[in-house]
């Protein structure tokens, strides 16, 4: 058995190299590159993160199987940060420094990302952040494949305030305390202060990590909205709160008829394990649902399907998920490879400059092209409300990409800020 | 609207029509005005077929074929116009997508032809859903159902609904009489209607309305007081049943269990596991797997802590920091146990259906049943535990260990025994504990690390060895933290509490109650 299993690998890698280069000689198989994958595999973003893991994984075996990175088979090393911050800069220390990476992909909240930055500003290497985000960031080691603010936060709320979106005129801005929601709502309250919201119109309020009792909040948000004119709900509760949040949304019986909740880090995923028959209606804004009808999503789908079922990955082998930044995370390690490919080199600096440009036709049935200088993705933006099964139904879209503007202009100070990353060194000299 | 307000009383006066079909098609293919056009000319028509293809774009069963509009249901297709059975489906396929407006839009038109209905119990229904909130289109149809209906329950919530969907147009007098009407209510909605009413330009409405809003206002804050009181008996009962294992193994025992809240991790993945057996073996009793989930939880904990008592701490009574290192290393184990088993992720444990949703207790005020029901289910455990402490031969051997050891053993109580007795007991109330907690919210392999602090607060607040002082002090920290969240939120109760614990032990040790005897001394 054990014979047979040597023979088949040696006999497959012997192939996929044959694939790869051509006739180029034997010593292709040994070429290898190290990724590395710092997602949380437990704590409390456990329930977010573990699946980007096994996107990259996946997206990984996809590549080797037609052979690799300019012929370098591609090695993943995995580590786990447990949701624990400081833990975050630690182990993307060890992965440029002792497994010598050539990129990580990694991070979901901005407090993990804001923690490895000056780890990879240091070492001088690449991250790649899959996941939405405030902005007011652009970092020349960091490609941001999720969304900045106005491909997200700031269509979300402008389709809220539309006749089709209900018109909202009340605001309620919900969050987890730290980074991301607490600056997505400062850009929240300068955007819909420049529509005219007052002031006394907008109820801020923020619950700490794995915060598990969402009653006193839920009794805010109704005595909020009945103090007159239409209010809706934009919620950056991240992590596994968000089930008690919406559990308890639908227990106390508040309709998205009458007060829809638009979320900006619930997707597909987060939804699995909570009944969402009461919460039909309720909003959330991505730049890729599952339920899109493109021919990329269902290849997308089905390559998800059976790499769940063949690696038994717990609940995707029964009910395969997906979502988006599973689906950013997917766009940025093919720009990656794409990128090394056009730079023939793993440096850096190439790879940095290769990236500028590069599309790559994404799941959501858009062609997604890195900016040339921002290091951000030109991405659509699609609203979507829950269906009863889970799933969202996509009520508004943008009629294309639109670019990333990492520096809000609903931020003071911001309009004399660069659109693109400050180069250190120049800065040193 | 107008014009829609215009075909639905149009409409209603000629009687049914045939279905519209250009109404269908717009239904279907039409931009957010045309819809809602759309939805007005269908309810015109008072047709079952239409209140079908109502029905069906609501509940998302609406799809189109090229320029066929259908209704499907599971592999069922009728053509939605004519009425025909489709088969075979055709294979290109599009869902027609309802968005909130729509619905909202569709609720209120079924709600306004269900007032028409000859059954009294769906007439009620319906006043009560329209009474919420409802577009002023639906006037007329309302107007109508108030003329017909005799009944005395239905009638005012009808005059209610008249009168909130008057506030903004009619004439002066009508608007007055609908203010006056609006300040008897008890709904949150009238609340928002008159404080709109309250900036109005005429000064006798303004002064009506400012009227009739304190009133709504001054009943509407009984509501909010009330929510608060429950959440806060909801919270306390949540703690207490969490703290309720460790006051017998740390309040009577005195071991420093810190793994207790493992205890109550390892409860919910029993319920998960109960459950995942039902759905698999037994999926027509899904709904009753809770009563299965709650002995086997016990049970579980039980066993898993009277084998960690007789491997590990029976060895290190007596020597506090030994056994806070040993316990904490277990659980450290235990977490990595249970992530070996079923994964770093959460798993999801399903609400029984009856579990779902709440009782309307006042107009503002929702009590999610699976919290009332924790709270009932809190209470028999502590009923049930306090009954065993002290109305069995059990209970009278722990009290007797736990007060004096070595004459409880010279008097012939096997000690070692009732030591592993007791703290099973008191590991199976923590699986308990974790059965409850995995209806409320997330079941992970961390459960357990959020609800530790939270017990041994509970326990040392209360005073140790007590199980009063547990429940006085589970309900304190309940409520103290329901109350200081409502006025300052979450992230500062929090601190506060902790701020306000440290100090209050600083000042009495002993806690809340403390035991008077001998044997605090020892």
């Amino acid at each position: 058995m054990k014979r047979r299993g040597v023979l088949k690998l040696l006999s497959m890698s012997a192939a996929i190299a044959a694939i790869g280069l051509g006739s180029s000689s034997l010593y292709a198989q040994a070429k290898t590159v190290k990724v590395g994958i710092l997602h949380s595999l437990s704590g409390t973003m456990a329930i977010s993160e573990t699946v980007l893991k096994d996107t990259v994984l996946m997206a990984v075996e996809e590549i080797n199987a037609k052979g690799g990175v300019m012929g370098y088979k591609i090695e993943p090393v995995v580590v786990d940060p447990a949701s624990n911050w400081p833990l975050f800069a630690e182990k993307a220390r060890q992965l440029v420094t002792q497994d010598k990476v050539a990129v990580v992909f990694g991070c979901w909240t901005s407090v993990s990302r804001k923690s490895v930055l000056p780890v990879f500003e240091e070492l001088n290497s690449l991250l790649f952040y899959p996941v939405q985000y405030e902005g007011e960031e652009i970092s020349k080691n960091v490609f941001y494949t999720g969304a900045a603010p106005n491909q997200q936060a700031i269509p979300a709320v402008e389709y809220l305030m539309s006749k089709d979106g209900g018109s909202a005129k009340r605001w309620v801005l919900l969050g987890t305390d730290y980074v991301y929601p607490r600056t997505t709502n400062k850009i929240l309250r300068a955007f819909l202060k420049s529509k005219g919201v007052a002031d006394a119109d907008i109820m801020e309020d923020y619950t700490p990590f794995g915060h598990a009792d969402y009653q006193t909040i839920i009794a805010k948000i109704k005595k909020f909205a009945a103090e007159g004119k239409k209010t809706a709900v934009v919620s950056t509760i991240n992590g596994d709160s968000n089930v008690p949040f919406y559990k308890e949304l639908g227990n106390q019986g508040l309709k998205a008829t009458d007060v829809p909740v638009v979320a900006f880090s619930v997707g597909e995923e987060e939804l699995r394990g909570v009944d969402t028959k009461p919460l039909v209606g309720h909003l959330a804004a991505w730049n890729y649902f599952m339920s899109i009808k493109a021919p990329a999503n269902d290849e997308f789908i089905k390559k998800w399907g059976g790499y769940a079922k063949a690696k038994n990955i717990a609940g995707h082998k029964d009910k395969p998920l997906t979502n988006d930044p599973m689906e950013a995370t997917y766009i940025g390690i093919y720009m990656w490879k794409q990128a090394v490919e056009k730079a023939k080199s793993f440096d850096v600096a190439k790879v940095t400059a290769a990236m500028a440009g590069q599309t790559f036709t994404a799941p959501s049935g858009i062609t997604s092209t890195m900016d040339a200088k921002n290091h951000h993705l030109h991405k659509a933006v699609f609203i979507g409300e829950v269906k009863a099964d889970g799933q969202f139904n996509v009520v508004w879209k943008t009629k294309g990409p639109v670019k990333a503007q990492p520096w809000s202009p609903f931020i003071a100070g911001n309009d004399k800020k660069k659109d693109e990353p400050a180069l250190m060194a120049e800065k040193k000299k | 609207m107008r014009s829609l307000a215009l075909v639905l009383l149009l409409s209603i006066a000629g009687g049914a029509l045939a279905i519209d079909k250009a109404a269908v098609d717009k239904l279907a293919f039409g931009d957010g005005d045309e819809r809602i056009a759309a939805i007005g000319a269908l309810v015109a028509e008072a047709d079952p077929r239409a209140v079908e293809v109502l029905k069906a774009l609501g509940e998302g069963e609406m799809q189109t074929a090229g320029k066929r509009v259908l209704i499907v249901r599971g592999e069922l297709g009728i053509d939605a116009f004519t009425g025909e059975k489709v088969a075979p489906l055709p294979a290109e396929r599009e869902d027609v997508v309802a968005n909130n407006r729509l619905r909202g839009a569709i609720g209120d038109a079924l709600a306004a032809l269900r007032l028409l209905s000859p059954e009294r119990a769906m007439r009620l229904a319906a006043a009560k859903e329209l009474a919420t909130g409802v577009d002023a289109s639906m006037l007329p149809l309302v107007n109508k159902a108030l003329e017909q209906e005799t009944d005395a329950g239905i009638r005012p919530l009808l005059e209610l609904v008249v009168a909130s969907m008057q506030m903004k147009g009619g004439d002066k007098a009508q608007r007055l009489a609908a203010i006056r009407m609006l300040g008897e209510s008890t709904s949150p909605n009238s609340k928002t209607l008159l404080a709109e009413a309250a900036r109005d330009t005429d000064e006798e409405i303004r002064g009506e309305a400012q009227k009739s809003l304190r009133a709504v206002e001054g009943r509407l804050a009984w509501g909010e007081r009330f929510g608060l009181l429950f959440a806060g008996v909801s919270l306390g009962s949540i703690l207490l049943l969490a703290a309720l294992g460790l006051a017998i193994t740390y309040g009577l025992m005195g071991v420093i269990n810190m793994a207790h809240g493992e205890l109550i991790m390892i409860g919910a993945y029993a319920t998960y596991v109960v459950q995942n057996l039902f759905r698999a073996y037994l999926p027509g009793a899904f709904d009753w797997y809770l009563l299965a989930a709650v002995p086997a939880a016990f049970v579980v904990s039980a066993c898993v802590g009277m084998i960690l008592e007789r491997m590990v701490i029976r060895w290190l009574y007596g020597r506090p920091l030994e056994t806070l290192l040993a316990t904490w290393g277990i659980s450290l184990m235990l977490i990595q146990l249970v992530r070996t088993l079923f994964g770093a992720q959460n798993v999801q444990v399903e609400n029984p259906a009856f579990m779902s949703g709440g009782i309307q207790a006042l107009s503002n005020v929702v009590l999610p049943w699976s919290r009332v029901m924790i709270i009932a289910f809190t209470g028999l455990v502590l009923t049930g535990t306090w009954l065993l402490l002290t109305r069995t031969r059990l209970g009278l051997f722990v009290r007797g260990v736990t007060q004096n050891r070595d004459m409880a053993s010279c008097v012939g109580v096997p000690t070692a025994r009732v030591d592993t007795w007791a703290f099973g007991l008191g590991s199976g109330i923590a699986g308990l504990a974790g059965c409850a907690l995995a209806q409320l919210g997330n079941v992970g392999p961390d459960l357990g690390q959020g609800y530790i602090v939270d017990s041994f607060m509970v326990v040392v607040f209360g005073g140790v060895g007590q199980l009063a002082g547990t429940v006085y002090a589970a309900l304190t920290l309940g409520f103290a933290n329901k109350f200081l969240e409502a006025w300052s939120g979450a992230v500062l109760a929090k601190i506060a509490l902790l701020v306000f614990i440290i100090i209050f032990i600083q000042r009495r040790p002993q806690g809340l109650f403390a035991l008077k005897g001998r044997s605090v001394e020892a």
